[in-house]
């Protein structure tokens, strides 16, 4: 008798993938306040990877009834190397555990440490993308890579018919057919000599003429019968579908950095600015991000310092459109640049500057960028840079947004127009 | 490690027999014929188990497993996708290797075999969990009176597709809450001295109770002219409920519980099943696991004498043998208790020893088996016995010699700690009580028991803890009075019985689910 011997190797992979997202969902509090910490730490280019996270351990424990600690315990132990009978000895410390025994307040003690784990890139977008409040259209989109084009790959014997290539199936129906008539070929041959051989005798003999001729025009029909195309002839031109996120685009992140602009503000900014990132992403091959920080002076600087430090003092806005500007014609001028800017602010700015803003805007911006959004993140009355912009957003829907802020929720509505426009 | 001394089953017949596993990779042709020899051995042996299936798994999926503690199917619960977590992170650190093992108390008896591993670990695995286990599982009396192998896989088909199909009908939220209180509780939905089989009895005093209060009710009947006494019907205690304390809460709520819905009954009834199903595997693990190590070691090495075996495997297998088998000491920083494989398949080979080459102490102390046959003695032992009485019936002074095992005594009155007995002539006795002790789950689980219901007022459960030792309840206590309350409904309360009778109220939780 053989035992019987199954291989389970290729069903039901991810048995548990239920209980996992049970357990995301039981604890979504828990694992949106870790996720919440982590975009905190995480540059905003880096988002296409899962995330580890924790969650406090007392939250998830399994309690049963159980022993505490205390009473009277007698425990055996192996390896004595030193005690007799009636030996005393200090407690250890708690916890240790050792030589005590049981030294654990119980058994299944997963204590107070912190549960580890590790989400899934699906997972954490989901958790970004909730907070986000994205449409579910979007969130599809953004998750993933959807766009193709198609390109040759060769020829295949199978395809519809308007794909068919002509050149190709004639060159094997041609094949074919030389192929098809080699053997009468030869043999037509010998009996065409043999007919010159009895053609230049004297006199011809008849009989044999009559009976070569015979075979020679049967064998021609034959040749002749081969069809001229034959279903294996045909061949098609291939097409496969590659994912194309097609060009490169730019991407700066303007973000005011005066006084006021504190770190939650901040936090709501790298939100925004990551939303718009992950746009570009699925739809862009390379991008490049340049991040420009200003209070009365524009600079540029590196992510780090973008999002992590802080300066005083009043806020002069267009100084950093203007070098905006400069950067762009310096380094992503040409058309094979797509343009995007993302700027936050808290809707500060120095009297008289706001008009001076709108115009650059819209004289030196606005005609080389795919798409301008700006939040205000505030909880006060707009102010005039705000009103400025307003007259922008009226005048060029579609590349102009502008959004007011108080939660992560409401960054969306900001490049409601940027998704429409890929969903159409 | 020395081999064992052995005795040939057989003597080898065929001149040259073509080795088993050589090289590392396993094909399917290589486990049969694996499977085959170690089988034949095992037959020679006289080893009786349920007939078994290999399956062949992947790392993950032997995850898998692991979360849903080993079986093959099961309901969806939060709990399980934690357990999941766990282990793959402590996998992908290195700090675990995987179990090389899971094997189903099932008839068919279904063991696992992980894709990764060697053809010498393929074949240990089968020596120890495919014949190992599964004889023990066959034979041992407790998997026999508390688990049926023919039915437990349709059982858990069964109450996976139950409770989804609660979850559409109820909502996961009110399904998780449920199981998340039977999860809490579970541990105390055994019953651990009775059969759950024999209701029958209950039913039949149940009917012959009705029958009692028919008649009485008539009695009442003739005498309802007479003026009612209300004061002393007053003064008389009311009758407990349940009249005797009943020790497997999941079960009294199941029953008795007033406002829990039939599916919820439901649901209380297949944790309680489960969970006892598993109540044998608790209670027998040092002699379960040493009992298949014990095998896998002898089958092995049997082959391994007839010739079937190559050195390089059994180099291979004895690795992982020694690292199973392995017992750090006390003081050791990678000691944490005592390994069940360690002494479990030190105990075996010692009853072994004590049938084959038996001292004049082990005649002393075991006269029974010293000098019999051991196959014998093995059946008898692993059929009769748990971990408990197995430890407290076997034990050696020879092995506790071996071992150097010493007692503490952690009493909370002492300032010190104390080394009550240890591996010499009087310490044997004790040392062995109290090693026994440490497997006995009745003593290892608090003693909670249900003790009354208030059922003309307002309905409140009392339940009554014995501590042992003086043991107290660990902090979590609150928390699962709540899971108590969520399921009875109405107030929970918990007392204390000291051993002097002194009774106290621990903890208790309000919840008012009428409306």
């Amino acid at each position: 008798m053989t035992v019987r011997i199954v291989d389970r190797r290729l069903d039901s992979r991810n048995k548990s993938s239920v209980n996992r997202s049970r357990f995301l969902r039981r604890f979504k509090t828990q694992v949106r306040r870790a996720v919440s910490d982590a975009i905190a730490k995480r540059s905003i280019r880096d988002l296409d990877s899962g995330e580890k996270i924790g969650v406090p351990g007392q939250d998830i424990g399994e309690p049963q009834f159980h022993h505490g600690r205390g009473g009277v315990r007698e425990s055996v132990h192996p390896g004595n190397d030193r005690f007799s009978h009636g030996d005393q000895m200090d407690r250890p410390p708690s916890g240790g555990g050792q030589g005590s025994g049981r030294g654990q307040a119980s058994p299944d003690g997963q204590g107070v440490d912190e549960f580890l784990f590790t989400l899934s890139r699906d997972e954490f977008f989901d958790l970004f993308f909730d907070e986000l409040e994205l449409p579910r259209m979007v969130k599809r989109q953004l998750a993933r890579i959807n766009d193709y084009k198609l390109v040759r790959a060769g020829y295949t014997q199978s395809g519809v018919p308007t794909n068919i290539h002509l050149l190709r199936t004639l060159r094997s129906s041609a094949a074919r057919r030389v192929a098809a008539a080699a053997p009468y070929n030869s043999r037509l041959r010998e009996l065409e000599e043999a007919l010159a051989v009895a053609l230049a005798q004297n006199p011809p003999d008849e009989a044999v003429l009559l009976q070569l001729r015979s075979e020679i025009e049967s064998l021609r029909l034959r040749r002749r019968a081969a069809p001229f195309i034959d279903p294996i002839d045909l061949r098609y031109s291939n097409r496969i579908r590659v994912p194309e996120p097609s060009t490169q685009a730019v991407m700066f992140c303007l973000m005011d950095v005066s006084g006021s602009m504190d770190e939650a503000r901040k936090q709501m900014a790298k939100r925004f600015f990551m939303l718009l990132y992950l746009f570009l992403n699925r739809s862009y091959e390379r991008i490049e991000v340049v991040f420009i920080r200003h209070h009365t002076a524009a600079e540029e600087v590196d992510e780090e310092a973008f999002f992590h430090s802080r300066d005083t003092g009043g806020t002069i806005v267009s100084s950093a459109l203007k070098l905006m500007t400069e950067i762009q014609q310096a380094r992503y001028s040409g058309s094979q640049w797509n343009i995007y800017v993302a700027q936050a602010s808290d809707g500060d700015n120095w009297g008289g500057d706001s008009e001076v803003c709108r115009d650059w805007v819209e004289q030196h911006i606005l005609p080389v960028v795919q798409y301008y959004a700006y939040v205000e993140i505030t909880d006060g009355e707009p102010q005039n840079l705000w009103e400025e912009y307003e007259k922008l957003t009226r005048a060029h829907t579609g590349h102009f947004a502008q959004q007011r802020i108080r939660t992560p929720g409401d960054i969306y509505p900001v490049f409601r127009e940027l998704f429409r426009k890929r969903l159409t | 490690m020395s081999r064992l001394r052995k005795s040939h089953p057989t003597a080898d017949t065929s001149p040259n027999p073509p080795l088993l596993a050589q090289g590392s990779d396993w094909t399917f042709e290589e486990l049969d014929r694996c499977d085959a020899e170690i089988g034949r051995v095992a037959r020679e042996y006289g080893l009786d188990g349920y007939r078994h299936q290999l399956e062949i798994i992947t790392a993950e999926q032997m995850m898998d497993a692991y979360a849903a503690i080993g079986m093959p199917v099961y309901y969806h619960h939060w709990s399980f996708g934690k357990h999941f977590l766990e282990t793959e992170n402590r996998y992908k650190r290195g700090q675990m290797g995987l179990a090389y093992e899971i094997v189903i108390n099932s008839d068919p008896c279904i063991a696992y075999l992980m894709e990764e591993n060697s053809l010498a670990m393929q074949a240990l695995v089968i020596a120890h969990a495919a014949y190992g286990h599964n004889s023990f599982f066959k034979g041992n009396h407790l998997f026999r009176q508390w688990t049926s192998a023919d039915s437990i896989v349709d059982y858990l088909v069964f109450a996976r597709n139950y409770i989804t199909e609660c979850e559409e009908r109820h909502g996961l939220d009110e399904v998780e809450r449920l199981l998340d209180a039977c999860h809490a509780l579970s541990n105390l939905g055994v019953d651990r001295y009775r059969r759950a089989g024999s209701l029958s009895l209950d039913k039949e005093r149940a009917r012959q109770q009705e029958r009692e209060q028919y008649l009485q009710s008539q009695v009442n009947d003739l005498w309802r002219t007479l003026p009612p006494r209300p004061l002393e019907t007053a003064i008389t205690p009311e009758p407990r409920f349940p009249a005797e304390p009943e020790e497997n809460l999941l079960y009294f709520i199941e029953k008795h519980a007033p406002l829990l819905e039939p599916w919820q009954r439901e649901i209380v009834r297949i944790v309680r099943k489960i969970s006892q199903y598993f109540y044998p595997q608790r209670q027998t693990q040092v002699m379960n696991e040493g009992w298949a190590t014990f095998w896998h070691y002898t089958l092995l090495n049997t082959l391994y004498d007839q010739g079937r075996l190559g050195d390089g495997f059994m180099l291979e297998f004895l690795q992982s043998h020694t690292n199973v088998v392995h017992q750090p000491a006390y003081n050791s920083p990678w000691y944490s208790g005592i390994n069940p494989y360690a002494l479990g398949f030190a105990m075996w080979r010692d009853i072994r020893r004590i049938c084959e080459s038996p001292t004049r102490e082990d005649r002393e102390w075991f006269p029974d088996i010293a000098g019999k046959p051991w196959r014998e003695t093995f059946d008898f032992a692993m059929r009769e016995f748990k971990d408990e009485s197995f430890v407290a019936q076997f034990l050696s002074p020879r092995l506790m010699r071996e071992l150097r095992l010493f007692a503490v005594l952690d009493d909370d009155r002492c300032t010190k700690l104390a080394v009550s007995a240890i591996h010499d002539e009087p310490g044997y006795r004790e040392l062995r009580r109290k090693l026994a002790d440490q497997y006995n789950l009745g003593s290892q689980e608090p003693n909670i028991q249900v003790w009354n219901v208030d059922r003309r007022g307002d309905r409140t459960l009392t339940l009554r803890y014995f501590p042992y030792q003086r043991r107290p309840l660990s902090e979590q206590t609150p928390v699962l009075l709540r899971h108590l309350a969520t399921l009875w409904g109405f107030k929970v309360r918990l007392e204390q019985q000291a051993a002097d009778g002194h009774v106290t109220l621990l903890g208790e939780h309000v919840m008012e689910r009428r409306r």
